[in-house]
């Protein structure tokens, strides 16, 4: 198992938010989290990632044998959790290639790789633009400072291709795409996916799975997992609503 | 929420790498000031009686003034006379060479990265060694003085060039122009001089390094350059000084004068030992540094890189005197711990079409107080004068306080000012951004302040750059838990 959730519960600021999640992934999986806004799927995100505002009270989540909720933040991007940000910052002043060349390097460091010289990391970096047509010019710019949105998220994709993680979890990636750019990302997801990898998609959308088919999907509601089930659960809520799900789940909370 | 801010804490915590002493003999002189004193550093200078006059003239002046109390700085009173004004490590009298300076002394400079052997130094760059109270070594000096460059010590320009320093001397800073000038003009002992001639582009860079070493004893050094018609020179200062528990004073005054179409530059980067993490020691850095553009379409420039000093007072400004001449400066000042910097510009717009840009840039961590404060002024004369000012704050943690106080003043209707300021936090978001990609806490806030100040930096000359880069790294550097 690449990741495995157990019943999580987590806070923020004294607030409950995800109330118990399970949920397992194996290596070459993609899994599409979908759900109302406010339902918790960045919360989610963010305490895989480790963010330090989210207080896990309860359960565990393993990681490639490991206790994941033991890592720092930066140990678990080095083990290979990547996450593509719903809302990429900007940092003024700091190149994007320079910045995804640190990155780079902390990642070989922590795995006992030398660094990559210019020139390697150049050769890599053309390769990967080329595989989410990203403009050189966006790279020497200040990172995500005045990106448009597409451009941020395009930027987000490049950075998973660059770091080449084990687990991608991409929040709304697809959000604020016009229909070109996703499918270039799609496209770049899918180059990107393979047996020894797994996906977590966050998403609100279908056409985003039109693209990158994925093996289950699951609907997060009021943070916790009310519904699996496989790619055909996408295209039921895409038809129904999530009424027909929360409903009920509301419902049998009554009872 | 609050590890992040702990973590941010944690970097602003700094080891002061330059705070080590030297063992040499000094001469020095009792503490204290009165006309005796001033004398006897004149006589030691064996200066001529127009000097000493001018001291004394000062010294007088002085007496009358009050300390300056309206930057927002707080330190204990000043005891003037528990200051020894004159230091200087003892050598041979007169050098024929650089091979004859003090080992010792050779050793401290390599130790702060500065080689007096030329054969070592980057050819592009000459360099004037002051230690308290005395300039040790210049290098260069006689390939320069080929093209009629002339870069020496204040002291040494006093013997040779007196139709030159007793001309321009004060003209720029008069010595009656605030407290710390007035008493710079009484003790001043040594600093730069520099004169480019006529159309002359200086083919390297000049630069004085300034190490405080003497117990007790306050800095006053003196720096004079001036830039004849259509010449152009680019200038870098440096200074350290070691760990004391006790305070030292730094009071210089920097003269800069361009002529029509002269081009001056000056950097500076500022490590003074800014005192422990508990506020103990550290220099107090008290400094007027003024330029005139004197002729038309000349330009001065001024770029600052300030993370020393327990306290900076400083306000590098520009007289814009000729038509169409323009004024710079570019300033980041970080600031940590309890120090308190108090620092900007003026522009002082009196010629027509005159234009002057201003860029500052404040990090403050620690329990630190960090304020920009600059004056633009128009007058009436300055026909289409304009100002752009902006003045950015970056705060690391919430201990901490970044404050601005831009006065405008216009008597010139045709007259633009154009003013931007900005505060922010160092984002959690942003340190978040950085971790996620594997790039640890420390080395996110470097990334992140370097990024700040980039603007600034990128108008150091390129080796002086890389320096300051490294500097605020390691100004900023802890163990992060
Ligand atoms: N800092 C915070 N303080 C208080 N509440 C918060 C904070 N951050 C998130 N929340 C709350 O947690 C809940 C879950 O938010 P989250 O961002 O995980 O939702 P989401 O499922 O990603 O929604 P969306 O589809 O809109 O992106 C929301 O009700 C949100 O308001
Ligand atoms: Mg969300």
């Amino acid at each position: 198992m690449m990741l495995s959730i157990k019943n999580i519960h987590a806070n923020i600021e004294g607030k409950a938010i995800l109330k118990g999640i399970n949920l397992d992934i194996k290596a070459g999986e993609v899994h599409a989290i979908m759900g109302p806004n406010g339902s918790g799927k960045s919360t989610l995100a963010a305490v895989l990632a480790g963010r330090e505002e989210y207080e896990v009270t309860e359960g565990t989540i393993s990681f490639l044998d490991k206790n994941l909720l033991d890592l720092s933040i930066e140990d678990r991007a080095r083990a290979g959790l990547f996450l593509a940000f719903q809302y990429p910052v900007e940092i003024p002043g700091v190149s994007t290639t320079n910045f995804i060349k640190a990155a780079v390097n902390e990642k070989r460091k922590y795995n006992g790789q030398e660094p990559l010289d210019a020139l390697a990391f150049l050769k890599v970096m053309k390769e990967k633009m080329a595989m989410v047509e990203i403009d050189q010019s966006l790279l020497s710019r200040s990172i995500n400072e005045g990106f448009s949105g597409g451009e941020k998220k395009r930027n987000e994709i490049f950075q998973m291709a660059m770091l080449e993680p084990k687990l991608a979890i991409l929040d709304e990636t697809d959000s604020g795409l016009d229909i070109d750019a996703l499918r270039i990302v799609a496209n770049g997801i899918n180059q990107l996916r393979n047996e020894h990898r797994a996906i977590l998609l966050i998403t609100h959308y279908q056409r985003l799975l039109d693209y990158i088919q994925p093996d289950y999907v699951h609907v997060l509601y009021n943070g916790r997992i009310v519904k699996s089930g496989s790619k055909e659960l996408a295209l039921e809520l895409e038809e129904k609503g999530y009424d027909f799900i929360t409903d009920e789940t509301d419902l049998t909370a009554k009872a | 929420m609050n590890e992040d801010l702990d973590m941010l804490e944690q970097s602003a915590l700094n080891d002061y790498k330059y705070g080590f002493v030297t063992n040499i003999d000094t001469d020095t002189i009792p503490k204290g000031l009165n006309e005796g004193v001033i004398t006897l550093i004149s006589k030691k200078k064996n200066e001529p009686d127009w000097m000493l006059a001018w001291r004394l003239k000062a010294y007088a002046y002085w007496l009358k003034l009050e300390e300056p109390n309206w930057a927002n700085i707080k330190h204990p009173p000043i005891s003037y006379q528990d200051i020894i004004y004159y230091a200087a490590p003892k050598q041979k009298e007169q050098l024929s060479s650089l091979d004859e300076v003090d080992p010792e002394l050779l050793k401290t400079f390599e130790k702060l990265g500065i080689s007096l052997n030329e054969q070592k130094r980057l050819t592009g760059v000459a360099v004037d060694v002051v230690m308290d109270s005395v300039s040790i070594a210049t290098s260069f000096k006689e390939q320069l003085s080929e093209i009629g460059v002339i870069f020496c010590s204040i002291s040494e320009a006093i013997q040779k060039h007196p139709e030159l320093v007793k001309k321009y001397l004060g003209s720029v800073v008069p010595m009656t122009d605030n407290y710390f000038a007035a008493l710079n003009a009484a003790v001043f002992t040594d600093g730069s001089f520099c004169y480019i001639p006529k159309g002359v582009r200086c083919p390297m860079e000049l630069s004085t390094y300034f190490r405080i070493n003497a117990e007790n004893s306050g800095q006053f050094e003196r720096t004079l350059i001036i830039a004849e018609e259509g010449s152009y020179m680019s200038y870098l200062e440096g200074c350290t000084a070691p760990m004391r528990d006790e305070n030292q004073l730094h009071a210089a005054v920097v003269e800069l004068i361009a002529m029509e179409k002269a081009e001056i530059k000056y950097s500076t980067v500022q490590n003074w030992y800014p005192g422990d993490k508990e506020g103990n020691g550290g220099i107090y850095n008290f400094v007027t540094k003024r330029g005139i553009c004197q002729g038309d379409y000349a330009k001065i420039s001024w770029t600052q890189v300030e993370t020393g000093s327990a306290i900076t007072w400083k306000y590098p400004s520009v007289i814009l005197k000729g038509d169409y001449s323009i004024g710079e400066f570019y300033s980041v000042a970080f600031t940590n711990h309890h120090q308190q910097a108090d620092t900007g510009t003026k522009m002082i717009h009196l010629g027509k079409h005159t234009r002057s840009r201003i860029v500052a840039k404040g990090i403050s961590a620690g329990q630190s107080q960090n304020s920009y404060r600059g004056l633009v002024r128009t007058a009436k004369g300055a026909i289409n004068a304009r100002n752009y000012s902006q003045c950015d704050s970056l705060l690391l943690g919430d201990k901490c306080g970044a404050h601005t106080f831009p006065y405008i003043e216009v008597k010139n209707k045709t007259a633009i000012i154009e003013h931007e300021a900005t505060t922010s936090k160092i984002g959690e978001d942003q340190l978040f951004y950085c971790r996620q990609r594997g790039i640890d806490g420390e080395a996110a806030v470097a990334l992140i302040v370097n990024g700040f100040a980039k603007e600034v930096m990128n108008q150091l000359p390129m080796e002086f750059a890389i320096e300051a880069q490294k500097l605020l790294a390691i100004s900023m550097e802890g163990s992060v838990g």
